[in-house]
């Protein structure tokens, strides 16, 4: 049999792309259909957030954590008050807390639901891309009555929440709950038993659990793979230890698995919504301390040491202790974590951000050489990378 | 339309005005999402607030084929030449809207060392775009403005 | 993490510090050892740190030692989180891609933004910025209010 003499061709799948996620470049050697080599590109969404973070105060610093990973916003503010109430050492009250917990959770089912839509998209389904829209726009709607904004909402502030939940939320919260679970049903009947959807994610892209740990992979790439680590269960934060949910694992670590993981989280933060809402404790949201958060307005009017502590808070800033930390809080793509080095002003000296889609993006060239192309787009989409994030 | 008969289905106008008019309903915008306003972009083809009934029934992926580039996103000095690219392999006419704020001026990245502070340094845009991120009907506002816009045009 | 604090000071004696505050341990390496600190970190059976969580650097201008390296580690088998530091005089450090894999990108984005040198790295190249970028942005050094002019499409093609 004779052999066509070949050359390898180099593909640019270019930043402006319909199928990658946000403005990625990769660059692929294909000989024919075959993947042999990968190169990643990344920078083009550099926006320089960790240095303009040194030149504000730690509670004007919170406004940009929000526009990193942009999906799921909240979960970002929620790693950057942890880390800066570990710094100070206070820990907000019992309401302030399961608030928190609450709308962190529903963050978290915006930003799968995003996933789920665009990932089917790029498989060649539409019709579930209209329907997780469809949910999602509800969940927006519910953080438009409590937060004031649909998506961006810096809502979280150092000491609690900023303000408290609006009269009959927790009844639409949850009869919204109880028809988003029948509709997730609808879309799992229309995907698990497709011919189509089990041929193109089967045994595709498979990520071993070695390599997975050596590459520092968190979130739903680890989880798929065998590995049930999630912080909320490991180092818990912000009274997770209340509530039972379960943490879902897949076996060998397709795309297979990791859809199956992020459906299944799903349904188990709307659990952990449901039991949150149930016991909801009553009290403030905000701690009552003076030297860190502004009084409230009545307070300021009426007595002249609380309109010191409110003009000395907003014109320099709180201060902070000297000393570094690190605290990390279970984003929707893995482990978000902050480390903070304070020199004891009330601006930042360094702020790190640990990005959980940076490492899992470094896997990303070590499994997709051996596929075919279009099995690179399927591949991409079950990573679930976001831009934002990755070049800050 | 200047004239119409009575009873009759015939209208009378300048060759100009219909191909405006015909060009303003079918504008078909590119699809160039960079940061978070471009999950606001796709939330506008949801079936809540429905874009494709104003005109834009898709979203090209190719810049040959599109004529209206909707810039959703900060621009970073890394990205700018290639935006300039793909603005030139647009036909005529085409048109841009700078959505959100990152778009028009900078944003709260005015500061930064890698970020052009508003897109109209490299490419022409026509209408602006406030918010962070805009919400959804405002960039139904926009294309609408865009429309009345390219209605009063004059040219073939 | 009195065992794990008892078998460093058995290997590395003088060379090792420890400094523990709000429930975190950091263990402070001198420079010439830091490469045998870590693999040594990574291969005890006792301490076994398999996942790198977090790899970065911290500029100190006005001291003597102007930079301080970063890294996170964690273990899976123990369950323990801990964190390394070691300052440096010059910026040349010798890199950890063969102990762990997933040091690649960290360094090059440590390369990028303060311009500490790995050696031994496979690809030590800029990776947020392009390559014509004057300087390295998150020295306390670095101006902000220079003009820097947009890159050509060639200079960013590679």
């Amino acid at each position: 049999m004779k052999y066509f003499k070949t050359d390898i061709i180099e593909l640019n799948l270019g930043p402006q792309h319909p199928a990658t996620h946000g403005v990625l470049r990769i660059k692929l050697h294909l000989d024919g259909e075959m993947i042999i080599k990968a190169e990643i590109l990344i920078g083009y969404l550099h926006r320089g957030t960790e240095k303009i973070m040194e030149n504000v105060n730690y509670i004007q610093a919170m406004v940009w954590t929000d526009r990193m990973d942009y999906l799921a916003p909240i979960l970002n503010n929620f790693g950057y008050i942890l880390a800066v109430e570990k710094l100070i050492g206070i820990t907000p009250p019992l309401r302030g807390e399961y608030i928190r917990v609450i709308l962190a959770e529903f963050s978290r089912i915006a930003s799968h639901l995003v996933w789920l839509g665009t990932h089917l998209l790029d498989l060649g389904f539409m019709t579930p891309f209209m329907y997780a829209f469809r949910e999602r726009e509800k969940i927006l709607d519910l953080l438009e009555e409590v937060t004031g904004q649909r998506m961006n909402n810096s809502f979280f502030r150092i000491g609690g929440v900023a303000a408290d939940l609006p009269d009959g939320w927790e009844e639409r919260a949850l009869n919204f709950l109880e028809s988003f679970e029948k509709n997730l049903g609808e879309i799992e009947k229309m995907v698990y038993e497709n011919e189509i959807f089990i041929l193109r994610t089967k045994n595709v892209g498979i990520l071993p659990l070695e390599l997975a740990i050596e590459l520092g992979v968190t979130g739903p790439p680890l989880r798929g793979s065998g590995i049930p680590y999630d912080i909320r269960k490991f180092f818990p934060y912000s009274s997770y230890d209340h509530f039972e949910f379960k943490i879902p694992t897949g076996e060998i670590g397709d795309v297979y698995d990791r859809f199956y993981v992020r459906m299944e989280e799903m349904k188990q933060s709307s659990k952990i919504i449901k039991q949150a809402i149930k016991n909801l404790p009553p009290g403030d949201v905000l701690l009552n301390d003076f030297k860190i958060v502004p009084p409230s307005k009545e307070k300021v009017y009426n007595s002249i040491e609380e309109m010191i502590h409110h003009f000395k808070i907003i014109s320099e800033g709180i201060r902070v202790p000297k000393g570094e930390v690190y605290a990390s809080c279970e984003g929707a793509r893995g482990e978000l974590g902050f480390y903070i080095v304070s020199d004891g002003t009330a601006k930042p000296y360094r702020v790190r951000i640990r990005p959980p889609s940076f490492y899992n993006l470094q896997a990303l060239e070590h499994i997709l050489p051996g596929n075919l192309i279009q099995d690179a787009i399927a591949i991409i989409g079950s990573f679930d990378p976001v831009l934002g994030e990755i070049d800050r | 339309m200047k004239k119409k008969f009575p009873g009759l289905n015939i209208f009378f106008g300048k060759l100009e005005e219909f191909v405006s008019w015909s060009r303003s309903y079918s504008l078909w915008p590119l699809t160039f999402g960079l940061a978070c306003c471009a999950i606001e972009m796709m939330a506008s083809t949801d079936p809540r607030f429905d874009l494709a009934r104003f005109g834009s029934e898709v979203f090209r992926p190719s810049p040959r084929q599109a004529d209206l580039m909707i810039v959703a996103g900060t621009v970073t000095k890394k990205m700018a030449p290639i935006i300039k690219r793909l603005y030139e392999q647009m036909p005529y006419p085409k048109w841009v809207i700078a959505m959100g704020i990152c778009a028009s001026t900078g944003g709260p990245y005015y500061k930064s060392y890698s970020v052009v502070k508003g897109v109209d340094e490299i490419i022409p845009v026509d209408v602006y775009v406030a918010g962070c991120p805009p919400r959804p009907e405002s960039l139904i506002k926009a294309i609408i403005f865009l429309q009345e816009k390219i209605r009063r045009e004059k040219r073939i | 993490m009195e065992d794990l604090k008892k078998i460093l000071k058995e290997k590395f004696g003088e060379d090792v510090d420890f400094k523990e505050e709000k429930g975190e341990l950091e263990i402070i390496f001198s420079e010439d050892i830091l490469f045998d600190a870590l693999k040594f970190l990574r291969e005890n059976p006792f301490l076994f740190f398999d996942f790198l969580i977090d790899l970065t650097a911290v500029h100190y201008p006005y001291e003597e030692k102007k930079f301080a390296i970063i890294y996170h580690l964690y273990s899976f088998k123990f369950s323990k989180r801990v964190r390394v530091k070691s300052f440096i005089e010059k910026p040349y450090v010798k890199s950890a891609t063969s102990i762990w894999k997933g040091a690649s990108w960290p360094e090059r984005e440590t390369y990028d933004m303060f311009g500490i040198h790995f050696y031994d790295h496979p690809n030590l190249k800029r990776i947020l910025l392009w390559e014509k970028f004057p300087g390295f942005p998150l020295r306390k050094d670095f101006d902000m209010e220079i003009e820097i002019p947009n890159p050509d499409f060639s200079e960013i093609e590679e």
